[in-house]
C-alpha cells in the first residue's frame, strides 16, 4: 500500500500538470456518473424523500417480487429484448446493403447526394421524428388515413392498434440510423485495396460473387464491433425513441412498453420508487454482466474483435 | 490510398465490360437508392407544406405533400405572439454555446493526458471514463441524486452537466491528438515550455479538425436535447425549443396560452399547422448549417468506429 501511494506521489509530482488537466473531467464524471451509482442501493430500500437514499429504511427483495409477480417486470423485460434483437437487425442489415451500393455505384453525384439525404434524419431531433409520425398516423388529421380515405377505403385508427407499432417503430429506427450506421461500413469498404477487386473482376468474379467474397469478410469485424456493442445494451430501450413515436398512449403499452419508458412513467407519477429502482437495479447490472461474458467468449475466440 | 490512384483505378474498373449480373445489381441500387433517400426527405416536405396550409383544409383533408389551400397563418401567429419562441430560442443559444465550449475543452484536456505515453495512470483514467459505459446508476437513481443532493432541479445547469463530456467524444478526440508528432511535445519541453503552455500553444493549435468535429457533435446533442429539460426543469421560461415544441405537441395548455397571448379563441388557433411550423421553426437551423457540417460528421463517425 505504502509503496503504491509513494509511486503515485512520485507520479504526482511529476505530472503535477497533467493531473490538473484530467482533474476536471475527472470529478464531473465522479459526482455525475460515479455517484448516482450508489443510489443503485434503493433498489433493496423502500424509498422515503424525507430520508433521502441513504436513510431509507431496507426492505430486502421485496421491490423484486413486487416487480416480477405483477406481471409488468417480465413484460417490460420481453419488449425490451426483443425491440432491441428486432432494431439490431433491421438497421444494421439495411446499414450494410446501402453502403455495399453506395460503394458499388459509380455515377459521382448521385452518391453524394444520397450520402447526404439519408444521413439527415440523424440530425434531427426524436421530437420532430414524433411530430411527423403524428402527422403520417394520427386518425383526423393523418396522410396514410388521409390516402385510404381517397382511396374509397376504411381508415385505420393506428393509434388503437397496438399490433402496428412494433412495425413503425423499427422502421423510423433504421431509417433514423441508416445514414450514421452506412457511414461506418463505408469507411470499412473503402479500407480494402482496390486492386483485389480488379483482379477478381478480369478473374471472371461477377459482382455478387466480388461482394460475397472480398466486401463482406472486409467488414466482418465492423459488423461485429456493431452487434457488441448493442448486445451490451439489449436490456436498455432507447427512451427518446420509445416516448416520442408512442409517447403516453395507455392502450399501446402492451406492445411498445420498455424499462425505460415503464421506469420513467413511474418516477413522473411518483409511483412506487423502490419498485422503479429495482426496474434499473436489474436492468444496469444485467447489461453489465450480459456485456462482460459476451465479450470475454469473443475475446477467447478471437482478441482482435473484443471490445475490451 | 491515394486519391487519384483510386479513380483511376475506378476507371479501369467501369471499362471491365459489363455482365448482365453487374447490370441487375447497378439496377436494384439505383432504384433502391433513390426510394431511401426520397424516404428520408418526404417527412421534411410533409413538415414544410402542412406548415403552410391551412388550417380548415388539414381539417378535412389531412397533411399532404403540397399545400392544398396555402396559408402563413401558423406562421403569422408564430411571429405575432414571439416572446416564447425567442425566448426558448435563446435558452437552446445558450446551453448550446455554453455545454460545447466547457465541453470542449474538457475533452481536449482529457484526450491530452490520456494520449500522454509517459504518463503512468493513462491507462486507469481511460479506464475510470470508460467503465461509464458499461455500467450505470439508471434513471431512478440518477434523476434522485441530481434532484436531492445535486439540487438541479429547474437549474440550467441540469441541461448543460449531463452532456458536457462523453467517452465516445473522449476517444475520438484522443485519436485526433495521437495524430501530432510527440517530438513536437519532447523538442518545445527542452525549450523549456510547461505543460499548459504546450497544451495551449502546440497541441491546441494543431487539433482544430478535431475540435470542429466533437464540437458539432456537442452542439447537436445540445441543440436537440428535450430529455433533460422533461425531466428537470419546470418554468416554461427556461425550455429549451425542443421541449417548448414537445410541450406544444402535447398540451392543450400550451395552445391555450399561445391562444391568449394573440387574442383568439383557442378552437380558432390553428393547431395543426402551427405544430408543424413550430417543428420547422425548431429544425431549420440545423437543415441549414447541415451542408456544411456533414463532412465533419462523417469524418467523427468513420474515426469513432475505427476504434470504438
Amino acid at each position: 500500500m505504502s509503496r503504491h501511494f509513494k509511486s503515485f506521489s512520485e507520479e504526482f509530482k511529476k505530472h503535477k500538470a497533467l493531473f490538473a488537466m484530467a482533474a476536471p473531467a475527472f470529478v464531473l464524471v465522479l459526482i455525475m456518473q460515479y455517484l448516482p451509482m450508489t443510489g443503485l442501493v434503493l433498489a433493496f430500500k423502500s424509498y422515503r424523500y424525507d430520508k433521502g437514499v441513504f436513510g431509507s429504511a431496507w426492505n430486502g427483495f421485496e421491490n423484486f417480487r413486487y416487480l416480477f409477480s405483477s406481471g409488468t417486470g417480465w413484460l417490460i423485460t420481453k419488449n425490451t429484448i426483443l425491440y432491441n434483437l428486432l432494431n439490431l437487425f433491421t438497421s444494421q442489415l439495411l446499414a450494410i446493403i446501402v453502403a455495399i451500393m453506395i460503394s458499388e455505384i459509380h455515377l459521382k453525384y448521385f452518391k453524394k447526394f444520397t450520402q447526404s439525404v439519408i444521413l439527415l434524419p440523424y440530425f434531427i431531433s426524436w421530437v420532430v421524428v414524433g411530430v411527423f409520425i403524428f402527422g403520417l398516423f394520427n386518425y383526423e388529421t393523418g396522410m396514410i388515413d388521409g390516402i385510404m380515405k381517397a382511396a374509397g377505403q376504411q381508415p385505420v385508427n393506428f393509434y388503437s392498434t397496438p399490433a402496428i407499432w412494433p412495425v413503425i417503430i423499427c422502421v423510423f429506427n433504421s431509417w433514423k440510423w441508416v445514414g450514421y450506421n452506412s457511414v461506418i461500413y463505408i469507411a470499412a469498404i473503402t479500407g480494402v485495396d482496390s486492386e483485389i477487386h480488379e483482379a477478381a473482376a478480369i478473374d471472371g468474379a461477377t459482382i455478387f460473387q466480388r461482394i460475397k467474397y472480398i466486401t463482406i469478410p472486409s467488414i466482418r469485424p465492423t459488423i461485429i464491433t456493431m452487434i457488441l456493442l448493442q448486445v451490451g445494451r439489449i436490456l436498455r430501450g432507447d427512451f427518446e425513441m420509445f416516448y416520442q413515436i408512442v409517447g403516453n398512449n395507455g392502450q399501446l403499452f402492451n406492445a411498445t412498453d420498455v424499462i425505460d419508458t415503464y421506469v420513467f412513467r413511474s418516477l413522473l407519477q411518483n409511483a412506487d420508487i423502490g419498485m422503479t429502482a429495482a426496474a434499473t437495479f436489474y436492468q444496469s447490472v444485467l447489461c453489465f454482466v450480459i456485456i462482460m461474458i459476451v465479450n470475454g467468449i469473443v475475446k477467447h475466440i478471437d482478441a482482435d474483435y473484443a471490445l475490451f | 490510398m491515394a486519391a487519384e490512384e483510386k479513380a483511376e483505378s475506378e476507371d479501369r474498373m467501369k471499362k471491365i465490360k459489363l455482365s448482365t449480373s453487374s447490370k441487375v445489381f447497378y439496377g436494384i441500387s439505383y432504384v433502391f437508392l433513390a426510394l431511401l433517400a426520397i424516404t428520408c426527405l418526404l417527412p421534411f416536405l410533409i413538415m414544410v407544406s402542412g406548415s403552410f396550409t391551412s388550417e380548415q383544409w388539414i381539417r378535412f383533408n389531412g397533411y399532404g405533400l403540397w399545400p392544398g389551400e396555402f396559408s402563413t397563418e401558423a406562421y403569422s401567429i408564430i411571429f405575432k405572439a414571439p416572446q416564447r419562441i425567442l425566448k426558448a430560442y435563446g435558452v437552446s443559444i445558450f446551453i448550446t454555446v455554453v455545454g460545447t465550449a466547457v465541453g470542449l475543452i474538457l475533452t481536449a484536456l482529457t484526450a491530452y493526458v490520456i494520449s500522454r505515453k509517459d504518463f503512468k495512470y493513462r491507462n486507469v483514467l481511460s479506464f475510470f471514463f470508460y467503465f461509464t459505459t458499461l455500467f450505470n446508476g439508471g434513471m431512478v437513481s440518477t434523476y434522485i441524486f441530481y434532484i436531492q443532493y445535486l439540487h438541479l432541479k429547474d437549474n440550467y445547469l441540469a441541461l448543460i452537466l449531463p452532456g458536457l463530456f462523453n467517452v465516445f467524444y473522449l476517444l475520438i478526440m484522443r485519436t485526433f491528438v495521437d495524430s501530432i508528432p510527440v517530438a513536437l511535445i519532447e523538442s518545445a519541453k527542452l525549450d523549456g515550455a510547461g505543460e499548459w503552455r504546450i497544451f495551449f500553444t502546440i497541441i491546441l493549435p494543431l487539433l482544430k479538425s478535431g475540435l470542429a468535429t466533437i464540437g458539432l457533435f456537442l452542439a447537436l446533442g445540445y441543440w436537440n436535447d428535450w430529455y433533460n429539460a422533461m425531466l428537470y426543469m419546470n418554468t416554461e421560461d427556461k425550455y429549451p425549443l425542443q421541449y417548448m415544441l414537445y410541450s406544444i405537441q402535447q398540451q392543450t395548455q400550451a395552445l391555450a396560452r399561445i391562444a391568449s397571448q394573440v387574442g383568439i379563441q383557442v378552437a380558432n388557433l390553428p393547431s395543426n399547422s402551427l405544430k408543424l411550423a413550430m417543428a420547422v421553426v425548431a429544425t431549420g437551423p440545423i437543415v441549414i448549417v447541415y451542408p456544411f457540417v456533414q463532412k465533419y460528421f462523417v469524418k467523427g463517425i468513420t474515426v469513432g468506429s475505427v476504434k470504438g
